[in-house]
């Protein structure tokens, strides 16, 4: 079971605020679909307007094809992963993954068969008779979500599934929560702060900032190509070399024609031996990272971040010529 | 130093409890009257309350009353607390101040002002008027008890349940009420005992078919002997046991 989800201006307002802008935004069926963005930006008051726990104040959500003006939370189809599991603490787990089914009106075997196959689902099988308080964080996440699969909801939403969880753990619930996505094939919309989990789970990225989209793409896009300041400087660190009519500090931008704009280099792009040639830069301190070494320059005015090889031993003093590898330019708006 | 801890501890328990010793040690009197010197030990003091037949319908009556009346003021503060807790209403601080306020009012006031509106619509002074009296007080503790035991916990299991497509009444039932067991135990236990201990009201509200106090507070009318003492000891036991009861019930549903 799958949906599309379709958002088109929609504008929300908490009293004089607005926490969204006439917000659009095309969801295909079976897409996982993270909202990026820092606290504030807006993006879990979408997901609440998709999961019907808050009305829009204009502007229409359609889930498969449907108006969801004024229909609640319990008649969508779609069901939410809460950040703080909100799991019900008097009930085991097989009653926790099954209430919802309960609530259909589901026979007590049928409903234990599926709270078993959806704990099984989740790494978590045979223990249907456990209770929640005898689990460890990752543990709960995974009754939570086993409890929003176990309805076959068209649309999943996740709010922040993975927030409390502690790196190492959540690096591997990413993993597990992409596998899952693609095993029930149902549509996922997942709300995060941390952009490596963005680009570990999603097909597509929307990057939020302030109630609008900032950028929207796949992860490769939306780090390489951005489409705004905004969502370059949140993705990871950045490089922004000022270009006025076509021309940087080190010369013509290629791509660029004669417009102004910010020239945007990773610091990983920034090498010794190829591409845009960027011109001398004398090193002014550099640091190992284990997978690299990072370090500063200086060019002209400018102070650049660079990640060498991790096999390179630069000296701070050093003169260095500098390429970039990739590099995207930005046009000022 | 820790001596004197230990008799400073025994004399406020001395303080507290010597009253009700005092009253049960004299239930067993072998004697007409309750006081001392100590005469013997008897139990024909209990032999006669037990086979008094106004005595035990009067204590029939009260468990009755208290349960019913327990009852309903705790499922009428439940639905008023958890109504309160999670919907933002215009003047929700007067309605919480409005349920609570009963708490402040004397009980003899609160049995008159009963007693004259029941007079004025036609209720006799019944076990139902006395009930409802009772609903009357316990009302605004149950409101209390259980609002106060409402956090953010039970908001994100009631929001998740409702998401998974349930309705108000099984959002209630199968979530905030079972979560909220404890104190809904707690609630319902102390308003018992407080119905059941309950004098002024129940006085003022019966007529043929009283409460236990009321009955008891006729027997003193006649002069003290140890049956009274009997009768006092057989309800501090149940007021006891419910405590106990309450106790064993609270702590086992603690996770």
């Amino acid at each position: 079971m799958t949906a599309s989800v379709t958002i088109s201006r929609v504008t929300q307002t908490y009293g004089a605020a607005t926490a969204l802008h006439e917000v659009s935004l095309q969801i295909e069926p079976g897409e996982f679909v993270v909202l990026l963005g820092p606290s504030g930006c807006g993006k879990t008051t979408l997901l609440n307007l998709i999961g019907g726990f808050a009305q829009p104040a204009s502007g229409e959500i359609l889930i498969g094809g449907r108006d969801m003006a004024g229909i609640a939370p319990a008649a969508r189809p779609t069901t939410t992963v809460f950040q703080d599991y909100a799991l019900f603490p008097h009930m085991t787990l097989a009653e926790n993954v099954a209430f919802g089914l309960r609530m259909r009106g589901v026979g007590k075997a049928a409903r234990r068969a599926k709270a078993a196959e959806m704990l099984a689902l989740v790494g978590l099988p045979g223990r249907e008779d456990r209770r929640p308080h005898e689990l460890s964080g990752g543990q709960r996440q995974r009754v939570a979500l086993a409890r929003a699969l176990a309805v076959s909801p068209e649309v999943l939403l996740l709010d922040e599934p993975l927030g409390a969880l502690d790196l190492k753990l959540r690096r591997q619930m990413q993993d597990e929560l992409k596998a899952i996505q693609r095993k029930v094939g149902t549509t996922f919309v997942h709300v995060t702060h941390d952009q490596e989990e963005a680009m570990a789970l999603a097909d597509r990225i929307v990057v939020m900032s302030e109630g609008r989209i900032a950028d929207i793409g796949p992860p490769r896009e939306v780090y390489l190509q951005p489409k705004s300041l905004f969502s370059a400087a949140f993705m990871g660190e950045i490089n922004q070399l000022p270009v006025t009519r076509g021309q940087a500090g080190f010369g013509p931008v290629p791509g660029a024609g004669t417009r102004s704009g910010m020239l945007l280099i990773r610091p990983e792009a920034i090498n010794t031996s190829q591409g845009l040639p960027l011109g001398e830069a004398v090193l002014t301190d550099a640091a190992f990272f284990g997978t690299h070494v990072r370090a500063h320059a200086r060019l002209g005015a400018l102070a650049l971040v660079l990640h060498l090889p991790q096999g390179s031993d630069p000296r701070p003093g050093e003169t260095m010529t500098l390429f970039a590898s990739a590099h995207s330019f930005l046009e000022a708006s | 130093m820790k001596l004197l801890a230990w008799i400073y501890l025994a004399l406020g328990y001395a303080f507290i409890f010597l009253p009700v010793v005092v009253l049960v040690v004299f239930s067993f009197q072998d004697g007409r009257l309750p006081v001392p010197p100590f005469q013997g030990f008897t139990l024909k003091w209990y032999a006669q309350i037990t086979s008094d037949g106004a005595l035990m319908t009067a204590l029939g009556n009260s468990a009755l009353v208290a349960f019913l009346s327990s009852a309903v003021a705790l499922t009428l503060g439940f639905l008023a607390a958890h109504g309160l807790a999670r919907a933002v209403l215009p003047g929700s601080v007067l309605m919480r101040g409005m349920l609570i306020a009963p708490m402040t009012v004397s009980y003899l006031i609160i049995g008159l002002g009963l007693l004259t509106f029941f007079n004025r619509i036609g209720v006799k002074p019944s076990l139902l008027a006395t009930g409802i009296g009772h609903v009357v007080i316990n009302l605004p503790l149950c409101f209390a008890i259980c609002y106060a035991a409402m956090g953010d916990h039970q908001r994100s299991a009631e929001r998740a349940a409702r998401d998974l497509g349930a309705s108000e009444a099984q959002v209630l039932w199968h979530i905030s009420a079972p979560m909220l067991a404890p104190a809904l135990g707690a609630a319902f236990f102390l308003s018992v005992t407080f119905s059941w201990d309950e004098f002024l009201i129940a006085f003022l509200l019966t007529r043929f078919d009283v409460t236990l106090p009321v009955e008891i507070w006729s027997m003193l009318r006649s002069g003290l002997s140890p049956a009274t003492n009997a009768v006092g000891s057989l309800v501090f036991l149940i007021s006891a046991s419910v405590v106990v009861l309450a106790e064993i019930f609270l702590l086992r549903r603690k996770p």
